[in-house]
């Protein structure tokens, strides 16, 4: 169906995740668009429904009920509006059944295997597995887990073009010994995208023509200094909607019903935060943390990266957390003593129900805390593998690529991030802002000015796919109404005595509020401001706030719920190792931050 | 009358219960529409194919992939055993000769011209499907399996670890309050489903295992004990491949508590009876629960029925699955439909509980469990 992109009033738009279905409603007011509604239902992609259509339905018949809007005829869209009856388009993500699972392999698990990992997560693919030539596993190692694994596609690249045949080919044997099967569908056979050295194209059709539905596109990497990702990205997407969705219950008459074509939620949520970056100039930081996952998104620069943490969340996976943050990690952040089978047994508990919440204080504090570590190893994650190229934009010699991987940071500055973007649970429905904004200041350690909102109820995901129909609807909404700014963080970086002074300020606000004051070393100073504003820093000689050690400048204030923040904690930032003292510090912080209400 | 919907573990004395039993590609049927089975009868079966191991002959004999060719013993689909040689050259003299013997029994599957490499494929391992429960083949999926059915008591855990099994209920304490210690275990367990009541501690379930208990039911585990009974820290609750010489199912949760008295009394009465045992665990979307399926309908019951529980209404006991009165049960005595405020400031949906003593409670509603009414 065709829809006037430019003349859009009325437009309904929903998220089919792993467990809920969300719908919202955006209507234009005048020259700008507005969210208005929003309708929630189950997903119904497991039995005994086994249809995603009926959750979206339902999610949709709540709009209809709250806006008084006639939307659904039946299992039928009306288009267009008209009066209160209808709407102009239906857009659509979706991560349900799992999202969007995918093997990779490459020849050289540094190089190529990184390349298209790169590739298949920003394509909004969870990556199930890397497979290299150099992977450290014995081949039949390799040839076993592919068959154990149930991906929805294999992305196979493998040498620059003119480069090596011999690993691809040994790739494609492996692959092709082990016969896999996809997730979904007895019948169909297994998608494989080969975007590798073309000159290994012949061999590659021989090996896994007649097994695979074999795809070729151009190399991801077609010479070692570049990367070329958005051929075998694109065919990705392709292939989801072709064929990966025609399988899941009830996809086929989603794609029939929407307007423009489904997008895997993360995707949609990557989109979002590039034209955010790109329309404010700003290197941007946005994560989702889900019960199960965490995604995180990065815009440095022109460079887009996606990572997804399939085992960090706060619930179905909260064990996972404390596993691999270890015991000690999130005890740290707690200001009270708490035996360790006590916190051990909550933690699985949690696992076990995990749709319970926090009654008390104390086990607030304690959600907080894995939260804190679940952010920071999926940061981490993120940097690890946020190194590299993007595209044909990006150049660098041979030797950057080389030493994209030993230094494995060279994207992530935390002194050149200007925004954080929070969404999923513990974010954006924390009791109180201050909480969200300290789960990610102590989780990121912000370099220098950084300004930080929450995404109030997860909209990022239909913007992102609306906005590949019409961007102004999309940003107004982005602005007006999903986005919760929470403030400004400033933090120097530097170590210094506690109580030594590393920072003066000085403020004014569009409002004509001003303020000047001190930051001493240990300190959390929190001034409340809705307002933007300016703020002159001159910041002692060993601190830096942006410009180097000692430099003063101006820098915008962004107003927001919670307001101003001077972090002199320090960075690096490690808390103190006698607990008698970390605990006088947590709570001192936690007094400047008002982040708990009193507690026993 | 105001009600809410509180999602609860099912425990119920009889219903009709459907497994379906599914190879993992396709295979044979080894059973037909109507047949009656018994659980650990073969009810279809493949076979998985074997391991691949690659023999990279071109690098072991010092030649190119294309040369490699000519040193072959073997051709593509030949079957060679272990230490057989596959590939030797014929030097002049022959203290240079060199030899590739294969590692494995197995079929040469593809002989690569490319990479210089063999990939050598083993015999099939027959991968049996077996019934699980006794029963009735009701439903049959050419090449995949079947659908069992059987009328009995159908009991869900909270968590368990552990594949299928089965064998004789046998409690071995006389409250669900009281702890199952390593000496309640006896001899006469092994091959059973032991139920305990609150609690098993390390010892005990290294002492089920000594025995060759089939499996363990009680209220809850310590955390730790889970951890070295595993060698390992779960992640993430996705359970039921674990080889660790017993299953084990907890039904109420992590910590000491009381089994559920409904629970106890269900299994207390089914003592003495077969019945299989699942401890695999998903807790995902699509949740999955570990359960016991005790076949066969009790004395004291005329008509099996489905789950009766849904929405909760006043008067309905809950268990509270959360801290501070983490496990403790009381009755609902008001189902308020506004948001409230509770301690740590979130705005929730939330129900009134009196206690036994009389004290009354407020809960979020996603906080409690509804028992078996």
């Amino acid at each position: 169906m065709s829809v006037k992109r430019d003349d859009l009033n009325v437009i309904i738009a929903t998220d089919c995740g792993s467990t809920t279905t969300k719908a919202i409603l955006i209507e234009k007011q005048g020259d700008t668009y507005r969210q208005t509604f929003r309708g929630e239902a189950p997903t119904t992609v497991e039995a005994p429904f086994e249809d995603v259509t009926k959750g979206v339905l339902n999610a949709i018949t709540e709009v209809e009920e709250l806006s008084g809007r006639r939307i659904l005829d039946g299992e039928k869209i009306l288009t267009p509006a008209n009066g209160k009856t209808g709407v102009d388009i239906y857009v659509s993500t979706s991560s349900a059944g799992g999202g969007l699972q995918m093997m990779v392999a490459g020849a050289v698990k540094a190089m190529t295997g990184e390349s298209a990992q790169r590739c298949a997560l920003g394509a909004g693919a969870i990556v199930m597995d890397v497979l290299a030539s150099n992977d450290g596993r014995a081949d039949h190692e390799k040839i076993e887990r592919i068959r154990q694994l149930r991906p929805d596609m294999i992305l196979l690249s493998g040498g620059t073009d003119g480069g090596t045949v011999t690993h691809v080919v040994e790739l494609a044997q492996f692959i092709s010994a082990a016969d896999p099967r996809p997730r979904l569908g007895q019948s169909y056979k297994l998608p494989l995208i080969f975007a590798g050295n073309k000159s290994a194209r012949p061999q590659v059709e021989e090996i896994l023509g007649a097994k695979t539905a074999l795809y070729i596109t151009d190399n991801l990497r077609p010479v070692l200094e570049r990367e070329n990702l958005m051929p075998a990205r694109h065919k990705i997407h392709d292939i989801f909607l072709e064929h990966v969705m025609q399988q899941a219950p009830g996809y086929p008459k989603l794609i029939a019903m929407a307007h423009a074509p489904i997008m895997p939620t993360p995707a949609a949520v990557g989109i979002m935060t590039e034209k955010f970056a790109r329309a404010n100039n700003y290197n941007v930081l946005a994560v989702d943390i889900g019960g199960a996952t965490t995604d995180v998104f990065s815009v440095f620069g022109t460079v887009f990266n996606r990572t997804v943490s399939a085992n960090l969340g706060m619930s179905y996976s909260i064990s996972n957390v404390m596993a691999e943050a270890g015991l000690e990690n999130v005890l740290r952040w707690l200001p009270f003593d708490i035996e360790e089978q006590d916190l051990r047994n909550r933690i699985k508990n949690k696992m076990i129900r995990p749709t319970t919440v926090p009654q008390t204080i104390q086990d607030l504090m304690v959600e907080h805390a894995i939260s804190r570590e679940a952010l920071r190893l999926a940061f981490d994650q993120h940097c690890k593998l946020a190194v590299g190229l993007k595209g044909v934009q990006q150049e660098r010699t041979i030797s950057d690529a080389f030493d994209q991987t030993a230094s494995g940071q060279s994207l992530i500055n935390l002194m050149d991030l200007n925004y954080i973007i929070g969404s999923g649970g513990i974010l954006a429905h924390s009791p109180r802002r201050a909480q969200s904004m300290m789960q990610m200041m102590d989780a990121y350690q912000p370099h220098g000015v950084t300004y930080m909102a929450v995404d109030s109820i997860f909209m990022m995901p239909h913007l992102g796919v609306l906005s590949e129909v019409n961007e102004k609807a999309a940003l107004d909404v982005f602005y007006n109404d999903c986005l919760v700014k929470i403030g400004t963080c400033v933090a120097p970086v530097g170590i210094a005595k506690d109580g030594e002074k590393i920072l003066e300020y000085k403020y004014k606000l569009d409002d004509g509020t001003t303020g000047e004051g001190e930051l001493k070393f240990g300190d959390i100073v929190h001034i409340p401001c809705e307002k933007n504003g300016t703020m002159q820093l001159r910041p002692m000689k060993k601190f830096n706030v942006g410009k180097g050690p000692g430099e003063s400048f101006e820098a915008k204030v962004e107003g927001g719920v919670f307001g101003l923040v001077f972090d002199g904690r320090g960075r690096p930032f490690d808390l103190p190792k006698d607990s008698a003292a970390r605990r006088a510090a947590l709570n001192k912080w936690a007094k400047a931050m008002d982040l708990y209400p009193e507690h026993d | 009358m105001a009600h809410a919907y509180t999602p609860g573990l099912k425990v119920i004395p009889c219903m009709v219960v459907r497994k379906k039993r599914l190879l993992p590609i396709p295979g044979r049927l080894k059973v037909k529409i109507g047949d009656t089975v018994k659980a650990n009868d073969i009810v279809a079966e493949t076979e998985l194919p074997g391991k691949v191991h690659s023999v990279n002959v071109a690098n072991r004999m010092g030649v190119s992939a294309k040369e490699m060719v000519e040193f072959l013993k073997v051709k593509q689909g030949d079957t060679v055993k272990a230490g057989q040689v596959i590939a030797e050259n014929k030097p002049f003299i022959s203290w240079f000769k060199t030899t590739v013997e294969s590692p494995v029994t197995a079929t040469v599957e593809t002989i690569s011209e490319v990479t210089g490499q063999l990939l050598l494929r083993e015999p099939p391992k027959i991968l049996a499907l077996q019934a699980y429960v006794d029963g009735k083949v009701v439903e049959i999926y050419e090449k995949f399996g079947v659908t069992v059915e059987t009328e009995g008591a159908f009991i869900q855990g909270i968590f368990g670890v552990g594949g299928e099994t089965n064998g004789e209920i046998a409690v071995a304490v006389s409250s669900p309050d009281e702890e199952l210690l390593a000496e309640d275990l006896l001899d006469s367990h092994k091959g059973k489903i032991v139920v305990g009541g609150n609690h098993a501690g390390w010892d005990t379930i290294q002492k089920a295992k000594a025995i060759g208990v089939s499996a363990l039911v009680v209220g809850g585990i310590h955390d730790k004990d889970l951890r070295q009974m595993l060698g390992y820290d779960i992640g993430v609750a996705i359970t039921g491949h674990e080889q660790i010489g017993l299953t084990l199912i907890i039904t109420e949760g992590f910590g000491l508590i009381p089994m559920a008295d409904y629970t106890f009394k269900l299994l207390k009465a089914r003592e003495g009876q077969k019945a299989s045992i699942s401890g695999a665990t998903q807790i995902r979307a699509g949740v999955m629960r570990p359960e016991i399926i005790v076949p066969g309908i009790p004395e004291n019951v005329s008509i099996c029925r489905e789950d009766m529980r849904g929405a909760t209404k006043i008067g309905d006991l809950v268990r509270i699955i959360r801290e501070p009165h983490f496990g403790q049960i009381g009755k609902v005595s008001s189902l308020p439909s506004e948001l409230i405020k509770i301690p740590s400031e979130s705005h929730v949906r939330v129900m009134e509980v009196e206690m036994p003593g009389g004290e009354k409670l407020i809960i979020p509603r996603s906080n409690v469990e509804l028992l078996e009414r």
